[in-house]
């Protein structure tokens, strides 16, 4: 895949995201994608309240919103529907936030992977609960400020390792993925669309409001994290972890965490046991 | 009006409130595009579309948010954030 | 050709679902629903119906499927108890604020704590405002007829709303009684394919079950409370198409029985409708001037209906298999405000009784009656709890 032979339809418009929002680009893309042969689960989160409120409809393709438990539970739903209907050829995804995916939706999430249907599943990771007003979520990683672990009381547990609990399901596909690499993550979300079974990708949408850094650096905040190690680009497939993206050029966490607000209470000692346990990491899928 | 439809549903692609009124600072091609389409993929609001013919890409004030992230993200540079002049587009 | 087989309730819903052509049922085992999902799972497996099973990991799960389903534009089925309708509450607003025709069996059954999987009609009272249509039935003909209007119901391009269907844990669950189960083709002459009003369509795309600022969230409700006020009139007219091709009626909103001229009139809701009734009998040939309501439809509740049915007694004596603690029976609250603008109404009392499947014999029912005859035209009402 090149930038130009992706799509120019553009299937995803006028949302009241933030300005400079990764999540709402994370979507669009996933429409390039996928296209209008495609419906959308879109439980309580950023992405649900910026774009389902009567009339502005910034979906061009169905949409429905769903509780925030439910995603997962909808998508079997809709694709067991389908499939009476002969119509297992529409893309049934779900778009959930990382709150809506590694706590209150897991348990649907598992059970829907567990039932097997079709569906592709797509968790924007903001690592915290932005819509809410930043508050932590299973996914906001150790060190991490927000409205629920100010200051010195700072996220102290690691962030959940998403990848590994769907891989352990023994889901057919899943990947992780970051905004600042769209053809990666586009890659991934075609190789979902094309497995007949669940699937589940986790793309890191950098957050200006939530992370505190200025609009238009969310996609350098991005690129910082994966060259920082702080996170991974996966796939798991066959039962395989493998990794798709190497940077070239490692960059100190310090780096990654200055650039932004939430880690700044953090004394130079934890960020050097943070970078020592980056670098003690062995392949992907092993930690 | 409201759909004839019971309950809460909406057309999809309905959009009566553009969002570019949002900010006053918009892009602005200053430079050399080189068309890599890196500000056009990058772009949250799908604001930005290529010209193929003049191998450049066309920022759509309509849309944009003024995020800046593709002036950010334009290698060449080519891309500014200013209050453009009345009746420009991009 | 219809056929008579001695079956529970359960068995008798599993049935009704079968004809009336489910493609999607999802649920999940408790007591003491389950038989009716392993029944419905056994007609999947033998080729007797077709449809897919999704065995989802909770209830909540359960109705969300059965709501993805309608989204893709096909029928579904869940049926659940106690603790699994507890675990739905959330989805079944959802679902009828949504507008979804669904339709649900729950087999009533005591909430927790105190622990108990016996039966009463704590769960469903406790999801009243939920927004669903909710219809109490009294045996398993009753049960499995009921379903097929319920889908009738909630299809009705005049409703679209979701319907539950009660029936009584363990003494219609597990209960076996004669039961007439239609042929399919008959079933199909009542109850027409689905046509869904909107759906995930690809090609005529919609944002569904969306959210909306003030007005448009008040108007929204307003026409769901006038949907509901429709389902009065649609829910008799399922019930008379229904009496013509398959030759039972059940009473519509509301079953009198024997209450010309009656000073007392018991009310129940469900099973215990039957202990009722025979009471009533009883009395009536002592020559006590008795009657009996059951009322089957609490949601929408039949206001106009019991008005007239109770304008001329002097006193309701109303059987609740559960309480809105604080306050008293929720069948009796309701009932009072329905009979309120009458010019002399009748005194309600309450009488809450058969929690957590305790058993409301026929002389605690005469014990109802008789207090009913004995107060006095406008004494105040009074709530009690009876068999303890």
């Amino acid at each position: 895949m090149k930038l130009k032979e992706v799509s120019k339809e553009e299937l995803y418009r006028c949302s009241y995201g933030c300005a400079g929002c990764a999540s709402v680009l994370a979507l669009r893309l996933t429409l390039k994608v996928l296209g209008e042969n495609s419906v959308f689960v879109v439980p309580a989160g950023c992405i649900s309240t910026v774009s389902a409120y009567y009339p502005q409809a910034p979906f061009f393709v169905p949409m429905t919103v769903m509780a925030f438990a439910a995603t997962a539970a909808a998508l079997s739903g809709i694709s067991a529907g389908f499939k009476r209907r002969g119509r297992e050829d529409i893309h049934v995804v779900g778009f959930a936030g990382d709150g809506g995916t590694a706590d209150i939706g897991i348990q649907a999430l598992s059970g829907a992977i567990d039932c097997g249907y079709k569906f592709i599943y797509i968790c924007y990771d903001n690592e915290a609960y932005m819509n809410t007003g930043i508050q932590r979520s299973g996914l906001t990683p150790y060190g991490a400020t927000t409205t629920t672990t100010p200051g010195r009381c700072f996220e102290n547990r690691p962030k959940k390792d998403m990848l590994r609990i769907v891989a352990d399901h023994g889901i057919p596909y899943a990947a992780t993925a970051c905004i600042s690499y769209p053809l990666d993550f586009m890659r991934k979300v075609e190789k979902a669309s094309k497995i007949n079974g669940p699937t589940y990708i986790q793309v890191l949408v950098p957050c200006p409001t939530g992370w505190g850094f200025a609009p238009d650096r969310a996609i350098e905040l991005g690129r910082m994290a994966v060259e920082s190690g702080m996170w991974n680009l996966l796939e798991f497939e066959n039962g395989e972890f493998h990794t798709t993206y190497t940077p070239r050029h490692k960059r100190p966490v310090a780096e990654y965490f200055e650039a932004q607000t939430r880690f700044r209470q953090l004394s130079p000692e934890q960020v050097e046991a943070i970078q020592r346990e980056i670098d003690s990491r062995g392949a992907p899928g092993s930690s | 009006m409201r759909e004839s439809i019971p309950g809460p549903v909406s057309k999809a692609g309905t959009v009566p409130t553009k969002m570019g009124s949002w900010s006053t600072i918009k892009p602005v091609l200053e430079g050399k595009c080189n068309f890599c389409l890196l500000c056009w993929i990058f772009c949250p609001e799908g604001a930005i579309s290529q010209d193929e013919a003049d191998r450049k890409v066309l920022f759509d004030h309509d849309y944009c948010k003024g995020c800046g992230i593709c002036a950010k993200e334009c290698p060449t540079k080519a891309i500014q954030m200013a209050e453009p002049e009345a009746g420009r587009a991009g | 050709m219809s056929i008579k087989k001695y079956i529970t309730a359960n068995e008798a819903v599993a049935h009704a679902a079968r004809l009336a052509r489910v493609e999607v049922v999802a649920a999940y085992p408790v007591t003491p629903q389950t038989t009716i999902v392993e029944k419905i799972s056994g007609f999947i497996a033998s080729g007797e119906m077709d449809a897919e099973f999704i065995k989802v990991e909770s209830e909540h799960s359960a109705l969300t499927a059965c709501m993805g389903a309608r989204m893709a534009g096909v029928r579904s089925f869940t049926s659940t108890s106690s603790q699994g309708l507890e675990y739905m509450h959330e989805m079944l607003a959802y679902a009828s604020g949504g507008r979804y025709p669904l339709v649900l069996v729950d087999v009533t059954r005591s909430v927790a704590l105190p622990w108990s999987i016996w039966g009463d009609h704590q769960d469903a009272i406790q999801q009243r405002d939920t927004g669903w249509i909710q219809i109490f039935t009294e045996t398993g003909q009753e049960a499995m007829d009921m379903v097929l209007q319920a889908y009738r119901i909630a299809e009705d391009r005049r409703i679209l709303l979701p319907v539950m269907v009660c029936l009584d844990g363990f003494i219609q669950s597990h209960t076996e009684e004669l039961v007439d189960i239609p042929d399919q083709g008959t079933v199909d002459s009542y109850l027409p394919p689905y046509e869904p009003v909107v759906t995930l369509d690809v090609d005529n795309p919609y944002s569904i079950s969306i959210g909306g600022f003030g007005r448009y969230y008040a108007a929204w409700r307003k026409e769901q409370q006038e949907a509901m006020d429709r389902a009065r009139q649609v829910i008799v007219e399922a019930g008379d198409d229904f009496a013509r091709i398959f030759g039972r009626h059940y009473g519509g909103l509301i079953e009198q029985y024997r209450c010309e001229g009656a000073e007392a009139i018991i009310l129940t809701m469900g099973a215990f409708t039957g202990t009722a009734r025979e009471v009533v009998d009883e009395m009536r040939a002592d020559g006590k001037a008795v009657g009996l309501i059951k009322v089957r439809a609490y949601r929408p509740f039949p206001v106009r209906e019991l008005r007239q049915a109770l304008s001329r007694a002097k006193a309701a004596a109303v059987l609740d298999r559960d309480c809105s603690w604080g306050c008293e029976g929720a069948l009796a609250t309701d009932l009072k405000a329905a009979l309120y603008s009458l010019p002399s109404p009748p005194t309600v009392l309450n009488f809450v009784g058969g929690l957590g499947g305790s058993d409301v014999p026929p002389e605690q029912m005469k014990y109802m009656l008789d207090k009913a005859l004995s107060v006095e035209r406008g004494a105040p009402s009074t709530m009690e709890f009876i068999g303890l």
